[in-house]
């Protein structure tokens, strides 16, 4: 039987829930092998988190090689598991990290990379949204084995119970991928808050605000989204550059974006415009925005989004 | 001696933003280096791959203060995908004797963030990506950075020679100034071709993934507005729970 082999993502003793999504992918084509790569007894709580997903074998190898060596140790390893286990296709999550790992095993197993798909079909067909989302583009690796990184939440995940069988593999590097030492990691601090990349609803403010970002956390936490920036907002430095949506800033495709006092330059527009549904409030009523909105309130955003909120906070009581 | 090395791997005339920073801090480390010596010991060689226009950019670049660019031109290239850019790449900067890549940390217009990765694979150099900072100690060799990413902060070194690439907020890059945009009309700009690098298997033909459709997507339907008459965020709320939103 044909499998695809996933990269599992995990921090803090917590398995990501790009797995679960992964997982959900590979299965469409075969049965899905979970590579767990992971510190010298670290995996064992690891293992016990991926039986909620599609999940048929788990590939487990203990290293604290990996922690010191990062990218070039971990693309090394699947580079070789693939070689042994010849799967089908490779997926893995689009982060920094993920994007990265995955080109390294390309090169190493001379194989065809799809990067930032947002669905992947039993014929492993990829679709990418691109330029903004101004086109969706299908395409197929023709060459090698597929290797395809997946953007957070593109696809909702598979809640199942699983009993996956698990093998421990033996790690040995090479020296070339061991010529980068880390020496210290500083984890990003979390908020309370849904990963902007990866909420359902993602509430962003910009020059409207005039630099007051209270009313749009606070409507973020009532409808337990995440909090995003215009570039104008994050240039003005009213709010983190980690929170920029737009060209040069993140890429968002929530089920619902609230865009408030926010124009909707380009720039931004690149940076959201494949959400679900959006929602703008804005004062100037010619403000581009509103030709994307499927909803938007011509108003002060100071008056509608704390009216909007309290609407919210009535609606959870009832 | 450190030679800075950029990969320009964009396909466009103008110099991408983000490449911009990768030269700017290779000039604020080969600038130090070179302070004082009469002949400089420290050069900076920029490389792209692009069409003949491309050279526009390169002037760019070497008008900010690199000392001399290589641009691979090939009509052969069209359509190549990050696996067969990077192996060009890769073939130039081999023969280089350089001992730092430079790069942006992606294109703005393409899905260029897996380029150093690649590079450094086929390189067998160290990678030192996502640099929020880097320090260049050329007494021993070894370059340092703090990788910046939604991760968090990770700070990694590497003995020479490594692929570095930058992240935006790095730096503040330099306007060219009169006298170096004069100085630049004089700095050489080799052009190569595929075959001149020994490659074959590049360019659309040999792709290893192909594109069988791209759409528009369709314009947003036209949606509702409203005036704000002291109800707004009510309507507004009314019909998120339309939409089954809360």
């Amino acid at each position: 039987m044909s499998s695809v082999l996933i990269l599992v993502d995990y921090a803090d003793g917590k398995v990501a829930k790009t797995a679960g999504e992964l997982a959900t992918l590979a299965k469409r084509v075969g049965s899905v092998s979970a590579l767990l790569l992971c510190k010298a007894g670290e995996s064992g709580p690891l293992i016990e988190q991926l039986k909620s997903a599609p999940i048929d074998s788990v590939i487990v190898g203990e290293s604290d090689l990996f922690a010191t060596h990062g990218i070039a140790a971990l693309a090394e390893v699947t580079a070789n598991v693939m070689s042994e286990k010849s799967p089908q296709a490779l997926l893995i999550s689009s982060s920094a990290r993920g994007k990265e790992i995955a080109a390294r095993v390309a090169v190493r197993t001379n194989s065809g990379l799809i990067t930032d798909a947002i669905d992947f079909s039993n014929s492993m067909i990829a679709t990418q949204s691109v330029f903004g989302g101004s086109f969706t583009v299908h395409s197929r690796v023709s060459h090698g084995t597929p290797i395809v990184t997946v953007r957070p939440s593109a696809v909702e995940a598979e809640a199942v119970t699983s009993s996956p069988s698990v093998e421990n593999i033996s790690i040995s590097l090479s020296p070339t991928s061991q010529l980068t030492t880390i020496t210290s990691v500083q984890p990003a601090v979390k908020g309370g808050r849904p990963e902007l990349t990866e909420a359902k609803i993602v509430v962003s403010g910009g020059r409207g605000t005039n630099g007051d970002f209270a009313p749009i956390e606070a409507f973020a936490d009532s409808l337990g989204g995440a909090v995003g920036a215009s570039r104008a907002a994050t240039d003005a430095g009213w709010y983190p550059h980690t929170h920029q949506v737009g060209q040069t800033g993140k890429t968002v495709s929530p089920q619902l974006y609230i865009a408030c006092g926010i124009s909707g330059a380009i720039q931004h527009r690149a940076g959201m415009q494949t959400s679900k549904t959006i929602v703008a409030i804005n004062k100037d009523p010619e403000a581009p925005i509103f030709d994307l909105a499927d909803f938007g309130v011509v108003g002060d955003l100071f008056a509608v989004v704390p009216q909007a909120q309290a609407a919210v906070a009535a609606k959870k009581q009832s | 001696m450190v030679n800075g090395l950029l990969d320009r791997a964009g396909v466009d005339a103008v110099l991408n933003d983000l490449d911009e920073y990768a030269i700017e801090e290779a000039l604020r480390i080969v600038e130090p280096l070179n302070e004082g010596l009469e002949t400089p010991q420290h050069t900076i060689t920029l490389i792209s791959m692009g069409p003949d226009r491309a050279t526009e950019a390169l002037r760019k670049g070497l008008s900010m203060g690199a000392d001399d660019a290589i641009l691979i031109s090939d009509p052969s290239l069209a359509g190549s995908d990050a696996l067969a850019t990077s192996k060009v790449l890769a073939e130039v900067i081999k023969s280089g004797g350089f001992d730092l890549v430079f790069c942006g940390t992606e294109s703005t217009d393409a899905r260029m963030s897996v380029i150093p990765a690649m590079l450094a694979e086929r390189l067998g150099w160290a990678q030192l990506s996502f640099a929020g900072s880097v320090t260049v100690d050329p007494a021993s060799s070894r370059v340092e950075i703090a990788r910046m990413t939604d991760a968090g902060v990770e700070t990694m070194s590497a003995n020479f020679p490594a692929v570095v690439s930058v992240i935006e907020k790095i730096n503040e890059p330099r306007y060219p100034s009169f006298k170096g945009i004069m100085a630049a009309k004089k700095k050489p700009i080799e052009t190569k071709t595929v075959g001149d690098l020994g490659l074959s298997d590049v360019g659309l033909a040999s792709a290893w993934s192909v594109v069988d459709d791209a759409t528009a997507r369709p314009p947003r339907a036209k949606g509702i507005k409203v005036e704000d008459a002291g109800d707004g965020g009510t309507k507004l709320v009314e019909f998120l729970a339309e939409k089954r939103l809360v």
